[in-house]
């Protein structure tokens, strides 16, 4: 059980709730091991800080192995950090060096107020979802799962696009704060399905006009969120959720 | 001690369920839509149960302590989902499902519930294929199938390595889809506190928004917690920071029997304990032991790097023990097995607690099948490896790289290193047939309850029963109560039970932040994980689980007079959320050590020394045990046990064995 000899400086946002301002404000750590987590040197910090009487600091997490998609920090400027593929709870800190300074904020965009320090509101996500990112079936309605084959390339690209985690990655890195490829993914994996089809023209209407009320920005193609995805959701799909966005406007309404 | 009536319909085991569904009195629907139900938790028990209510036409409230219901921890479940379905033409079937099951369970589990399991199992894949779930496929469109333990058929769907988190965003695309109706209203970022009891009948809970700290009173007909398992009582698990069992406990001290808390599964292959900071253990996908070999020196302390062991110096101990199931023998043997090897002094890594998990011989094997289908029928060996590694890549590869992101390993090149952690809770609050708990109207799905596993969980079983009682279970047998509560109104929330609930949970706040001590929640969390694991863990023994009771209550004093709980109530505090969370942690550890000691045999995952066979096997006292100890809150460190006599009319029972 090795402890670790890594000194480091963080500055963390700390805000105490949405209608305060914040700010950036700085913590020293030593002896940080290499093999821990990200989350776990901040486990550290918030041991100290509580020790030593003050509030330790807000972050959202749970399930610490990168598929739940809580974790949520914009780290020296990047959504999950420095490394590709990763989220923060998977992000460790042999990543970073001895003597290094950390800047740790929150997800920035309108569409995701801060509620306290590193963790923001999220929800609009599911909001967009109950809008349309869904098969319209009712339990007890379904025939025998292989009455309908699907090309396993069709199976495989739909799986991939339904990887999404819905951490928000997407919209923190994006200098417009869009939401497509979180959107695209879900409109994508269902278009790609037989399973989707009946819904497919609608879908895509819905979920895009629940997007713009959420007051996410638009896209305009710098690729940002498709290189930060932690699960490397592709641009395809935004592709593709354009073109069905644009084929549902020629669709009569009583088609959609 | 009463007995328990588990209302086990009569009749022939194959026809009860079909018979039962069918005698079940109905609710019409203009009565559905004025009968309200709560639901607690989001997981596949929760959120295919809420989505499920809503379209029948009840009206339903659904509560998630993450920002998301789609967070819940069922969306870490890796490898599979077991069902019936007989795709693969390998002689399976509902019987052999629930067979398997039974005695997977160590024949601990009620014949007639895991039997509608295996009846139901086929009936979930229609429902998430029909949804969009985009589960693997073979070249021909059709599903494909993989194996796990414990069972000699490839009946387990799945979708890589991520079958939960596919599986429920599915059960949460239907939640969705009915809050996007307003049949379902949700509440995220709140904890239930408390649950709300009327004339001895379920009629709603308390609620803390985190984020406000508002403490809220919710009326519901009926509540149904699907609330998930208990395992970081023992603090490292693989189980989510935030899994808890507060829900389950709070209604366990309101009169619901906790059952078989004992019962708990050590998975046998985790990522093993890097350091002190360790915050959370992670599972590497029983799926890996399809081909993965176990393995460790045969010398003692052996310093060679393993790929320098040469193959008549390693001992593939599993294969060894159990030839007839290899790798694939059920969780608890496997963990056992692994934790007798490094007790013995053959572990390896630098803290020698660990064993290989090696992929060589298979990644070699499927690189010859490759090159052969490609022309080549003499592949020398490199190639082999080469076109066998992006096979094993296609099959695991999510897994591959989570192990070497948090080991800095690459485990294509070197055998993993893994040991067993806790994973799952087998135990939990005591269900009937209908999966009500011993309070009317109030009822536990998924893990959260006791029902179906036994003294252990086959792989790929908890994503079946998760989504078995939410989508075709409890919708339906929540009718028999609701048919007999159409003509009870909407109560309140000023009536005195809810009065009186909510000032006994702000009572319990006001308590944490002013006790103002010198350690933190996860301090004594630690320390009670500690206890647990020593002592209530992969083995126990009657001296180690009495010193553990006593350790556990001493620790429970120092807890309520020495903890620190920064912050305030009215405000977003994490660190007063764990505190309810770890002060319930140790009144459970408290109750499952004495399960543990009540339980004089070993069976699945509770192993106690003192009955092992002479081969170091689980020796069962089916003469003696052959019940479900159902206990009863009787206040501090004070419970009843009642038992509920395990009758097989259709399995014999006999010792397990793999081998």
């Amino acid at each position: 059980m090795s402890t670790g000899n890594m000194n480091l400086t963080l500055q963390v946002w700390r805000q105490k709730n949405k209608n305060s301002a914040g700010k950036l404000v700085d913590y020293k750590l030593s002896d940080i091991s290499p093999d821990m987590s990200f989350l776990e040197m901040f486990d550290v910090l918030n041991e100290q800080l509580i020790t030593k009487g003050e509030e330790p600091v807000v972050f959202d997490h749970d399930c610490r192995e990168g598929i739940c998609g809580m974790c949520s920090m914009f780290i020296n400027g990047q959504p999950h950090g420095p490394k590709d593929l990763v989220t923060t709870c998977q992000l460790h800190m042999r990543s970073f060096k001895d003597g290094d300074t950390i800047v740790v904020e929150p997800w920035r965009a309108k569409a995701f107020p801060v509620i306290k320090d590193l963790a923001v509101d999220r929800s609009a996500f599911d909001r967009i979802i109950a809008s349309g990112g869904f098969v319209s079936v009712n339990t007890g309605n379904a025939q025998d799962a292989n009455a309908l084959p699907i090309p396993k390339a069709k199976a495989d690209a739909a799986f991939e696009a339904a990887a999404c985690i819905g951490c928000g990655a997407c919209v923190a890195t994006c200098k417009n704060a869009s939401a497509m490829l979180f959107v695209s993914a879900k409109v994508s994996q269902l278009a790609l399905l037989p399973q989707g089809q009946p819904e497919r023209y609608r879908r895509v209407q819905s979920m895009v006009a629940q997007m713009d009320e959420e007051g996410f920005g638009n896209c305009t193609n710098t690729g940002a969120c498709e290189a930060e995805c932690p699960k490397g959701i592709s641009l395809e799909n935004i592709a593709r959720m354009n073109r069905d966005y644009l084929s549902a406007k020629f669709i009569s309404e009583e088609e959609v | 001690m009463s007995k328990l009536n588990s209302n086990i319909p009569a009749g022939e085991l194959t026809q009860k369920w079909t018979k039962y569904k069918s005698s079940i009195p109905l609710v019409n629907p203009a009565n559905k839509r004025s009968l309200e139900v709560i639901v607690v938790g989001s997981g596949l028990a929760g959120a295919s149960a809420a989505a499920t209510l809503a379209e029948m036409g009840y009206k339903v409230k659904c509560f998630c302590f993450q920002d998301s219901p789609r967070r819940a921890h069922s969306i870490a479940a890796q490898g599979g989902i077991n069902a019936a379905k007989n795709y693969q033409n390998d002689g399976d079937s509902t019987y052999r499902l629930f067979y398997d099951t039974i005695k997977g369970g160590d024949y601990r589990a009620r014949e007639a519930n895991v039997h509608r399991l295996a009846e139901v199992s086929a009936n979930i894949i229609d429902q998430c294929v029909a949804q969009g779930v985009p589960l693997a496929r073979e070249y021909g469109g059709l599903l494909d199938n993989r194996s796990f333990g414990g069972t000699q058929v490839q009946r387990t769907f799945y979708a890589a390595g991520q079958t939960g988190q596919q599986l429920l965003l599915g059960a949460y695309s239907a939640l969705e889809r009915q809050v996007g109706m307003g049949k379902v209203q949700m509440y995220t970022r709140h904890e239930m506190l408390d649950v709300v009891v009327i004339d001895g009948k379920a009629r709603g809970i308390i609620a803390r928004n985190l984020i406000t700290g508002e403490l809220e009173r919710h009326f519901g007909h009926a509540v149904v917690l699907g609330t998930g398992g208990y395992g970081n009582v023992f603090y490292l698990s693989t189980n989510a920071m935030g899994s808890n069992v507060t829900a389950a406990w709070k209604v366990h001290k309101k009169g619901a029997f906790f059952a078989n808390p004992c019962y708990t599964q050590i998975h046998p292959t985790c990522i093993p304990v890097s350091g002190d900071h360790q915050s959370k253990l992670t599972l590497m996908s029983e799926s890996l032991r399809n081909d993965g070999r176990i393995w460790v020196p045969k010398k003692k302390d052996d310093p060679r790097k393993p790929s320098d062991i040469p193959e008549d110096e390693r001992d593939y101990y599993l294969e060894r023990r159990y030839p007839a199931f290899g790798n694939l023998v059920p969780r608890d043997v496997a963990s056992r097995a692994a934790k007798e090897r490094c007790d013995a002094g053959y572990g390896v890594g630098a803290s020698k607690l660990a064993v290989y998990l090696d992929f060589k011989a298979n990644t070699e094997r499927y690189g010859r099948i490759e090159a052969s289908k490609a022309g080549n029928h003499n592949p020398d060996k490199e190639t082999c490896m080469r076109l066998g590694t992006a096979v094993i890549k296609e099959k695991y590869g999510n897994l591959f790289d989570m192990y070497a992101q948090i080991t800095g390993e690459n485990p294509y090149e070197t055998p993993m290193r893994i040991y067993p952690a806790v994973h799952y809770t087998m135990g939990g609050v005591w269900v009937d047939y209908d999966l009500m708990t011993t309070i009317p109207g109030l009822y536990c799905t998924g893990e959260a309850n006791f029902s179906d596993h036994g003294a252990n969980r086959l792989g790929a079983s908890a994503l079946m029963q998760g989504l078995a009682d939410g989508y075709f279970v409890l919708p339906y047998t929540i009718g028999s109560y609701l048919s007999k509560e159409i003509a009870t109104k909407p109560i309140p929330t000023d009536h005195p039970a809810f009065v009186e609930a909510e000032n006994n949970v702000k009572a319990t706040i006001d308590k944490f932040l002013s006790i103002n001590g010198t350690k933190s929640v996860d301090h004594f969390h630690k320390r009670l994980g500690h206890i647990m694991w020593e002592k209530c863990g992969m083995a126990r023994n009657r001296e180690g689980l009495t010193q553990a009771i006593k350790e556990i209550q001493d620790l429970r004093r120092e807890f309520w007079a020495d903890v620190k709980v920064p912050g305030s109530a009215d405000e977003f505090n994490p660190e007063l959320e764990k505190a309810h969370r770890v002060a319930d942690f140790i009144e459970l550890g408290e109750l499952m050590c004495i399960d543990a000691l009540n339980r004089e045999e070993s069976c699945g995952g509770h192993f106690r020394e003192e009955h092992q066979t002479e081969e170091g096997e689980a020796k069962r006292d089916d003469e003696n045990f052959a019940y479900v100890a159902a206990w009863e809150y009787k206040g501090v460190s004070e419970f009843e046990l009642h038992k509920e006599e395990l009758n097989y009319e259709n399995i014999k029972v006999a010792q397990r064995n793999y081998k």
